[in-house]
């Protein structure tokens, strides 16, 4: 296993009143995310535990991605990944976000 | 809640079409309920995880596998776990199976809530087997120990992982049973009997030969399951509504009809040696025919053929 920390300053803050929200199932090529609205409106906080060792280039690519285009302030974004492949995590990713603007 | 969200919630309503196989636990929850009701115990965000994945180099899930609380079905309360297939093939461990123990137990002391267990499950996980038979062994005292209090135990069986090993075990513990077609239900699983007993005894390649063995279907004629209903989370609710309301009283007299009705069953199908044969037995005309039944022709036969007994469990 390997632990991945990821901290970015962002434009805005997320949007929606959920304070927390899961998605995805830890499985073989699948991942977790866990999202609670606990930073400050300018940060956003990415912990990562993988059971695939050596890729920590790819995920600071993806998330430095997805941070961009999604902006999401204010949140924590705590991973739990089977070795899913960058797609699928970008994927995982914005549903997260996506699921944080739905109702409490 | 204002009274906007619970009209526009009632004007749509939750698509409870989806396929129960394909959902996952948390969404098979949410729509299995009326809507907005559940409220979770130990959600994923108190990260609740296993203490022994770890030493496996394994990855954790916040939730160990099994999402349980409290919601209302039909207008009642009822408390509910459900197993995450997906997640390490459903299988308890230590805090997997204390969630459910937990459950049951409050179930127990509050005597008039009833449990559905939403089973989808390999068994004991394997990377802590100790602490997984153990917990077997306190979920089916702290099913028992509800009944008895008065708080009936219905389980709903349809999921990937099916329903083995000791989940199996506690299914053969509660009130009653609804299962779908994919709902497998036993003890050992397929590959595990070809392994001990070799391929004569069961070849685990011959899926065919796994769903007439293990299946709903089978399930429910051989009366192991009460009803039988189709892969949809709609099929699931009313199921557990019926089964729910009509659950009776557990006691001495329950396990004395349930022993005359295994006796029966040994007595009617004890010297078969398939599924078909078991079928023909039930008075099934055509038993090469069932596996290919649509759910609804198939739910009419079996009901013609006798529905299961209500008094035994």
């Amino acid at each position: 296993m390997e632990d991945l920390t990821f901290h970015h300053r962002v434009r805005a803050r997320a949007r929606g009143v959920r304070t927390s929200a899961v998605v995805g199932v830890v499985a073989s090529g699948n991942l977790e995310v866990l999202a609670e609205r606990i930073e400050p409106e300018t940060e956003c906080v990415l912990e990562i535990r993988t059971a695939a060792v050596g890729f920590g280039e790819v995920w600071g690519a993806v998330i430095a991605d997805f941070v961009e285009r999604y902006s999401p302030g204010g949140l924590r974004l705590s991973i739990n990944d089977g070795g899913a492949r960058p797609d699928t995590v970008s994927l995982r990713l914005a549903q997260a976000v996506r699921s944080m603007e739905g109702e409490e | 809640m204002n009274a906007m969200r619970l009209q526009m919630t009632g004007s749509t309503g939750p698509d409870r079409k989806v396929s129960w196989y394909e959902a996952s636990a948390r969404t098979r929850t949410r729509l299995l309920l009326d809507a907005g009701s559940f409220l979770e115990f130990l959600g994923p965000e108190l990260r609740e995880v296993s203490p022994h994945l770890e030493l496996f180099d394994l990855p954790e899930q916040f939730d160990d596998g099994i999402v349980v609380g409290q919601g209302r079905i039909d207008g009642a309360p009822v408390f509910v776990a459900a197993q995450e297939g997906r997640f390490m093939g459903g299988a308890f461990g230590e805090v997997h199976g204390a969630k459910l123990t937990g459950l049951l137990r409050a179930a127990r002391d509050l005597k008039s809530i009833p449990v559905l267990i939403l089973f989808d499950t390999g068994g004991v996980r394997l990377q802590e087997a100790n602490a997984g038979e153990l917990a077997i062994a306190e979920i089916m005292r702290a099913v028992i120990e509800a009944r008895t209090a008065g708080a009936a135990v219905v389980g709903l069986i349809g999921g990937r992982s099916g329903c083995y090993g000791g989940g199996g075990l506690t299914a053969a513990c509660c009130s009653a049973l609804a299962v779908s077609e994919q709902g497998r239900i036993a003890v050992s699983g397929p590959e595990v009997i070809e392994t001990n007993r070799g391929v004569e005894e069961f070849d685990s390649h011959d899926h065919a030969l796994v769903w007439r063995t293990m299946g709903g279907k089978h399930r429910r004629l051989l009366g192991a399951s009460e009803l039988f209903v189709d892969d949809t989370v709609q099929d699931f609710r009313a199921a557990a509504i019926e089964l729910l309301r009509s659950a009776g009283q557990f006691g001495i007299d329950t396990l004395h009809a349930e022993q005359s009705r295994l006796e029966d069953r040994l007595r009617r199908f004890g010297a078969c040696h398939d599924a078909y044969d078991v079928w023909a037995a039930a008075g099934v005309q055509e038993p090469r025919s069932i596996p290919a039944l649509p759910a609804d022709e198939f739910i009419a036969l079996a009901d013609a053929l006798g529905k299961v007994r209500r008094d035994a469990r």
